[in-house]
């Protein structure tokens, strides 16, 4: 096809085709290069958010507000460590209940495998989720964000089907040796799992970092928010974080809640820009896995 | 026989280190997916969150009856349904054209760029994506310039404050955000198509477009069955995150969708019992809605999820 194509002659099509194509990209990519340019922006030019390329006046004192912020900087504390957590938890218990299930000598496997896929299809929804939260004590609890995901079915069923296609002779092996299940799971099975386990390591962390809904429901208390739950607040609600009005008295309308905004909303999202090139393919990889199965 | 049970019972024993990893995850979907569950039936009650929940006097289907005598229920329905039709209707086809488009280009490089940038919004928060949207949509903003400067509008018109603009900023949004991702699993399936068959309908003299129609399109009719199957099925659900990051007071009128609707009554007006009945007949119609969706396919396609 490659080959052939090069003689080929460039039709209307193409050209039209490509150009579509780099529209997608374009409108695709501003946004984000807009929220850039105006969090680098001088605060009284990121006022008036008209269409631009570059900032008009290079300032950083949008940044210097938010990095000052307690309140923020202290959700950025809780974000992160509600994703390394969360994280770690999710990928740890579900991969040792999927090992568990992918051994086909488990006695009652049928019917734990029964109990999982009615989970699947039927659930309370939020309002029973809500009373049970409460009642277990974890409303207005750091490991609500943690303990309620560190299951999930569609996972379970990811990591059960890879470690399916580990050579039995490799677990049969270590057995021999006299290594227990548990040895044999951390030593043999996990450390040739590494792919999918980064797969979904990620999917879990960037859920983890982009999640604002758990905190508008579960957590009352300031110093426990997440970061995008700040924002939400920010932005949706358009209430002013302590130090922000405390900044705004400071420097007067120069520096208006629009620029601190975009500061804010830059720094919730950097981490996964910066990461973004090197998770892709990993994220691909993930969605095939997923549609297979599904 | 009580030798046979015995038996198993030892054999259970001595794989106590499998077991023990199976059963805490069992442990947890019954704490976190079966008690909910269970919960479901202070529909039925007048239950307060005070007293243990058996101890709630039983009301029998008073809180459905009170939810279809509001007007705000069937408003909350109409919204869902209507933001779920422009979806379904005008969003569905979006994806499977991109994949389409995207697998007519010929550098192998630029498709690959072309791809791995329109999935990123995916990965963008609700709030960051919402926040940008909100700035471009108010007083202003990018869309007001544009609009004025095209001489489309000749004042300032404040979007996302009029309620009849809301159904279609969720849905541009939607696109804008969700495209380049859903577009993935088409163009698997279009990659997994024999080159064979386009060989041969070239030679026989096939165009571009026939190429796409009789090929292309058939060969992945069906992935499109299935999550059309699911998207219908969905249609009583709504982008939570979405419609939450984007709804004020002044749109509500046609931003309240269902799931909305149930946080309000009953995580903000705390009306437990009624919230789980509107929860809970709205699980049943999804239900019914899904095993419609698959029969139908079954019937015009011949492909089911079941």
């Amino acid at each position: 096809m490659e080959s052939r194509g090069r003689f080929r002659r460039v039709g209307l099509f193409e050209v039209g085709n490509t150009l579509l194509m780099l529209a997608v990209c374009f409108i695709t990519l501003y946004p984000m290069w807009f929220v850039f340019i105006n969090s680098l922006n001088a605060p009284e030019r990121a006022l008036l958010g008209t269409i631009n390329w570059f900032p008009e006046a290079w300032s950083l004192d949008s940044y210097r507000v938010v990095f000052n912020d307690k309140n923020l900087m202290n959700g950025f504390y809780i974000t992160t460590l509600r994703t390394v957590i969360g994280t770690a938890a999710h990928v740890l218990f579900t991969a040792i209940v999927a090992y568990g299930m992918s051994r086909s000598n488990l006695i009652g496997r049928k019917f734990y495998m029964r109990i999982a896929l009615i989970t699947m299809l039927f659930s309370g929804g939020l309002i029973p989720t809500f009373l049970l939260m409460t009642k277990l004590g974890l409303y207005d609890n750091f490991w609500v964000f943690v303990i309620p995901g560190m299951y999930t079915f569609f996972n379970m069923v990811i990591f059960m089907s890879f470690f399916r296609t580990i050579p039995e002779s490799l677990e049969e092996s270590a057995k021999v040796d006299g290594a227990s299940d548990y040895g044999v799971l951390f030593r043999i099975v996990l450390p040739n799992s590494m792919a999918v386990i980064a797969t979904i390591s990620l999917f879990s962390a960037v859920y983890h970092w982009n999640d604002y809904y758990q905190g508008v429901i579960y957590i009352r208390t300031q110093d426990l928010l997440p970061l995008q739950t700040m924002l939400y607040k920010i932005i949706a609600e358009n209430s002013m974080s302590f130090m922000q009005q405390q900044a705004m008295a400071q420097f007067g309308a120069r520096l208006p809640g629009n620029s601190i905004k975009f500061a804010s909303m830059m720094v919730a999202t950097l981490p996964i820009l910066a990461f973004y090139p090197f998770i892709q393919r990993y994220l691909v990889k993930g969605v095939m896995i997923g549609a297979i199965k599904g | 026989m009580s030798q046979h049970r015995s038996g198993q019972m030892k054999a259970f024993f001595r794989q106590w280190q499998v077991q023990s990893m199976v059963i805490p995850g069992i442990v947890w979907m019954f704490v976190f997916c079966y008690i909910p569950m269970f919960w479901l039936i202070i529909a039925f009650m007048d239950y307060s969150i005070a007293k243990p929940m058996l101890q709630s006097p039983l009301v029998g289907l008073k809180h459905f009856e009170d939810f279809a005598a509001d007007d705000r229920f069937w408003r909350s329905i109409r919204n869902t349904l209507g933001m779920s039709a422009i979806k379904l209707a005008l969003g569905f086809p979006i994806p499977i054209l991109f994949a389409l488009l995207l697998n007519e280009i010929r550098s192998l490089r630029f498709k690959r760029a072309v791809q791995t940038i329109s999935y990123l919004p995916h990965f963008i928060a609700w709030t960051i994506f919402g926040g940008i949207l909100l700035n471009w949509l108010g007083e202003g903003g990018v869309m007001n310039q544009l609009m004025m400067a095209l001489g489309i509008q000749d004042r300032e018109i404040l979007y996302n404050s009029d309620p009849q603009y809301f159904w279609w900023i969720v849905y541009f949004s939607d696109v804008l955000k969700e495209t380049g991702w859903s577009a993935i699993i088409y163009i698997a399936a279009i990659a997994g198509i024999d080159p064979a068959l386009y060989e041969a309908a070239e030679l026989d003299g096939a165009n571009r477009w026939q190429r796409m129609w009789h090929i292309t399109i058939q060969c992945i009719r069906p992935t499109i069955a299935i999550l059309f199957i699911l998207a219908v099925s969905g249609m009583l659900g709504s982008n939570f995150e979405q419609i939450f990051m984007l709804k004020n007071n002044m749109n509500m009128r046609m931003a309240e969708s269902l799931d909305l609707y149930i946080y309000n009554m009953g995580l903000v007006s705390g009306r437990h019992s009624f919230s789980t009945a509107v929860l809970f007949a709205r699980s049943v119609v999804a239900l019914g809605l899904l095993l419609l969706a698959n029969y139908t396919s079954k019937k015009l396609s011949g492909e089911s999820i079941f």
